[in-house]
């Protein structure tokens, strides 16, 4: 396939601790296409984030990370960070939970944008500037013009996150991997923050990983999902494989336990909380939660079986759970 | 329906000081501005909106944890406002407050059982049967007793909101004020507490105030709806009345921006953006205080925006069967 | 990110049961972080050797604090440490002062931790008006010549070691309440303070059950500094003659006894000095290794 941007193999990241090494995230795998929108989704600790540094190799030295991550079709582990950098930000782009990981606090707004695009393309810095300013426009800053000689410390939290998102523009690049961009963010300004990105990808082009442990943003802004527990994959498909048809009791459990706003029914919780990545349990790490638990799921951890051609899911009894509502097996 | 709480024209400005040894006053930070609200009995009020709302200052002025610039809070016959602290001991078994970080707000010093215990030792009733106490009221949260002598931080946090939760029924209170109670929480927990407070209230009779940013969880526990924008109400309504006929702008633009976890409904819902962030509280725009960000006053005519510049709208029924403060009030329905 | 690394105990999951690993105490915590800083473990045994000598060998050792008829002897089997122009066997003096001088120090930082704490905790804790007049106190009295002010405090005295060990205290006490009050001034800002004021505690409730643990790390490494402050403050006073007097004597006086005779007989000088340089150096590390296990931030392996 030509289409395919970006390919993460059997990626697993390990961390040496006090308590012994954690396996964050263990042989996860999934491929971007072509200006699609990939959500990645978990709760915390579930080693979301920790995969997408370990692709743009931010995580810290003491990381033991293995497997395979190739950008059209070249290997981007175990180079170094020099030979990385011509990537970050040029053909891959980030936007991170706080905007101010990418700012930095001393130069003007519009310097900042105008720079990302001096670091990597031979153009006048005029003709930064003005692209800066269209860009502000793009990602909706009111008085843009204005606000290119602002500081960052003089914008709200919104804004910042909608400035980040107009260096990341700036480079046209293939891929965006947003990490959390909306979660320290009221929702109101989520919803511009989420409009920007979506100028963003539509301008650009580029491809969207997203990633976020909010089921609602993914469900309006993601065609494919990836759902996350314990540092695996445990179900990836369409969203709307995913949201109406799971095929995995741990994405059934969380949607059965997410308050939504266009309904009032009775909650279903899934018991327990999520294994420590020190001490898994044998097997289905969500075993110890799953109603549905069985002596094979100690036994034996699910591999990511085929549901359908292009839904799959990561336990050994997903057939039981076709046309199951979270309230039937969830209590 | 008696009501157990009733809060009258609240309000709380914070000194906003000048740097240096002098610290003059400069100015105010209107978080609460004329609040008034009634609790009922058995009621779950939800007190909505995003953050500088002044929602959380609200909620400390009613236990009196901050001293008030103005207003009432009638509890029986006392204006809890006008007790000294020690007057208002007392009162604390009948009012208490749930935290929303469930990391922060409990000593980190401190076991299980002797934070449970706390109240019942502030209050002299430790030495009868508090042990027993104590272990009747972690089961009750749905924790394991035999976790009492544990520390709070090798909990998780819906456990350690579950202590919290057991902190504050130690004193068998009237009334519960949770202050964003599951905000902090991974999804796959919230719901075991959301569910753990429901049913509580139901079998101790409680009434709550439930602050809370986030209209989904609200619209899953309220039974009424406060809407909270710069310190003012600007909507207070039945919560089935606010999800089918929202009628301040406001409260439209916060339901539109709330993503439903479902892809083809969120595929074709119509959303509001709003233009620009909520505007300083220390110079609050006149008038109506939304009238920077709202979509309606954009497309109004130039005689009828003065009267949102020069007006404050006051929170009246405008024939939407529900109080809503704005000039131009009309029922939409948003989902 | 930083929620994917950490890998407190929190994250782990009592709630299920049955392979949940083994949770730590803090205290449990603390020590081992403790243990793993080698220098200050080292320095730790260190210290307790010579106080287990001050104390052992000044019971088992043959000589006593009066003088022999060995003159002047540089030092030899029969005096390790030489004697001095009166006779004195040097090694029992050093035992001796040794003995003064760390009770002085372990006072000195007994009182100006409990002091300091005290005083602190009040001014972080009620703010305000009593915050200010307690901190000006407090810079009133760092700015003294705080060995001047001690050297005159003592001079009015009988200069006994528990008066020395009261008035070196009460000025450290000054530096003490300054960290305190930071400390308690950014632990009153949390919930769990409006937490205990929503249950109805009292002030005294408030800062005793709550704000004085929690400063605990701080209020210890404070302590251990304070030891080592105690006694360059006691060699310092009793060097210039104010502090312990003749008979007796403390590590101090005999640096300054010594003084006189250090191009004759300079083994005087050398013992005490290289005891107190040693028990300073000791304490500091170990201060050091305190202040690293109390510190919650460090919970991922040193890189």
């Amino acid at each position: 396939m030509t289409d395919v941007l970006l390919e993460v193999e059997n990626l697993t990241v390990e961390f040496p601790t006090d308590d012994g090494v954690v396996t964050a995230v263990r042989g996860v795998s999934y491929e971007l296409r072509q200006g699609e929108s990939l959500g990645i989704v978990g709760e915390s600790g579930s080693g979301k984030s920790v995969t997408s540094m370990a692709i743009l190799g931010l995580l810290p030295k003491n990381a033991r990370v293995s497997g395979s991550v190739r950008f059209r079709g070249e290997e981007l582990l175990g180079r170094s960070d020099s030979e990385l950098s011509g990537f970050r930000g040029r053909k891959i782009a980030m936007v991170f939970q706080d905007p101010l990981a990418s700012l930095n606090p001393v130069y003007t707004i519009g310097d900042q944008i105008a720079e990302a695009m001096l670091a990597h393309n031979p153009v006048s810095k005029q003709v930064a500037h003005a692209r800066a300013l269209e860009l502000l426009e793009l990602v909706g800053i009111p008085n843009a013009k204005q606000r290119m000689g602002a500081y960052p410390h003089e914008l709200s939290g919104g804004m910042k996150q909608r400035v980040v998102i107009a260096i990341a523009m700036a480079n046209n690049p293939d891929v965006i991997i947003a990490d959390e961009p909306t979660t320290a963010l009221d929702v109101t300004v989520q919803a511009q923050v989420l409009e920007a990105l979506e100028a963003a990808r539509e301008i650009t082009g580029a491809a969207l990983v997203l990633i976020t442990h909010d089921l609602g943003v993914i469900a309006g802004h993601a065609n494919r999902l990836c759902v996350m527990y314990a540092g695996r994959l445990v179900e990836t498909g369409s969203v709307d494989d995913i949201f109406y048809a799971p095929r995995m009791p741990y994405t059934l459990g969380l949607l059965g336990s997410l308050p939504r706003i266009d309904s009032k029914t009775r909650l279903t919780p899934i018991v327990g909380s999520p294994p420590s990545a020190l001490n898994m349990p044998p097997g289905c790490p969500f075993g110890p939660r799953c109603p549905m638990f069985a002596a094979k799921c100690e036994a034996e951890e699910p591999p990511l079986y085929y549901a359908t051609p292009d839904h799959h899911a990561a336990c050994h009894f997903h057939q039981r759970l076709i046309d199951v509502k979270p309230g039937e097996i969830f209590q | 329906m008696t009501t157990v709480l009733r809060v009258q024209d609240l309000v709380k400005h914070f000194p906003v000081r000048s740097r240096g040894v002098i610290r003059k006053r400069i100015g105010d930070v209107h978080a609460v501005c004329g609040v008034s609200l009634d609790l009922q009995e058995r009621e779950t009020l939800g007190l909505v909106g995003e953050s500088g709302c002044g929602k959380t200052t609200t909620a400390r002025l009613l236990l009196n944890l901050v001293p008030a610039t103005n207003g009432e809070v009638w509890y029986g016959k006392r204006n809890l406002l006008s007790l000294s602290r020690k007057q208002m001991r007392p009162l604390r078994r009948e009012l208490q407050i749930v935290f929303q970080d469930p990391f922060a707000s409990l000593d980190p010093r401190m076991t299980v059982a002797e934070l449970i215990a706390e109240p019942l030792r502030i209050h002299g009733r430790y030495a009868e049967g508090g042990r027993a106490k104590v272990r009747e009221l972690m089961k009750q949260v749905g924790l394991n007793p035999e976790h009492a002598n544990r520390f709070a931080h090798e909990f998780s946090g819906g456990q350690r909101q579950r202590i919290g939760i057991a902190r504050a029924l130690a004193l068998e209170p009237k009334v519960l004020v949770l202050d964003e109670p599951v905000s902090a929480l991974d999804v796959s927990i919230r719901a075991g507490v959301i569910n753990l407070l429901a049913d509580l209230q139901r079998e101790l009779g409680l009434s709550y105030l439930f602050v809370s940013h986030d209209l989904s969880v609200v619209r899953h526990v309220a039974d009424r709806v406060a809407v909270m924008y710069l310190g003012r109400i600007v909507e207070l309504a039945p919560t089935e009345a606010l999800f089918t006929r929202a009628a301040h702008p406001y409260t439209q633009a916060l339901i539109s921006a709330i993503p439903v976890p479902d892809p083809r409904k969120e595929r074709t819902r119509r959303r509001i953006i709003l233009v620009g962030d909520v505007p300083s509280p220390v110079d609050p725009p006149s008038g109506c205080r939304f009238r920077t960000r709202c979509f309606k006053y954009a497309e109004l005519s130039e005689p009828e925006k003065l009267k949102c510049v020069n007006e404050v709208p006051a929170l009246v029924d405008r024939g939407h069967g529900h109080p809503a403060a704005c000039h131009y009030a009309e029922a939409l329905q948003m989902l | 990110m930083t929620d994917q690394l950490e890998v407190t105990p929190a994250t782990k999951a009592p709630e299920t049961g049955g392979f949940g690993v083994r949770e730590r105490t803090q205290t449990e915590i603390v020590v081992r972080r403790f243990l793993r800083h080698k220098l200050a473990v080292g320095s730790l045994v260190l210290l307790i050797l010579i106080v287990i000598i001050a104390y052992g060998g000044a019971a088992l050792w043959k000589y006593d604090l009066h003088s022999t008829p060995d003159i002047s002897q540089p030092p030899s089997w029969e005096h390790p440490f030489g004697t001095d122009g009166p006779g004195h066997d040097w090694l029992a003096r050093v035992l001796r002062g040794l003995q003064q001088s760390i009770k002085i120090a372990l006072s000195v930082a007994l009182i100006g931790t409990v002091l300091g704490t005290i005083w602190g905790s009040i001014a972080g804790y009620f703010g305000r008006h009593v915050d200010n007049a307690l901190m000006r106190l407090a810079d009133l009295v760092i700015i003294l010549p705080g060995i001047a002010v001690a050297a005159t405090l003592a001079s009015l005295g009988e200069g006994t070691w528990w008066m020395i060990a009261v008035i070196i205290g009460g000025l450290a006490s000054a530096n003490v309440s300054r960290l305190i009050r930071g400390v308690v001034l950014s632990l009153r800002e949390q919930d769990f303070i409006e937490a205990a004021k929503a249950l109805g505690a009292s002030d005294t409730r408030i800062i005793l059950r709550h704000l004085v643990p929690n400063a605990l790390g701080p209020t210890i490494v404070s302590a251990t500094i304070l030891v080592a402050v105690g006694i360059l403050a006691e060699t310092g006073l009793s060097f210039l003659g104010f502090g312990v007097q003749s008979p007796d004597t403390s590590l101090g006086l005999l640096v300054q006894e010594a003084a006189g005779a250090v191009n004759t007989r300079p083994w005087l000088f050398y013992f005490p000095g290289l005891f107190i340089i040693l028990i300073a150096l000791t304490i500091n590390f170990i201060g050091d290794g305190l202040r690293d296990a109390f510190d919650p931030k460090q919970t991922r392996v040193r890189q």
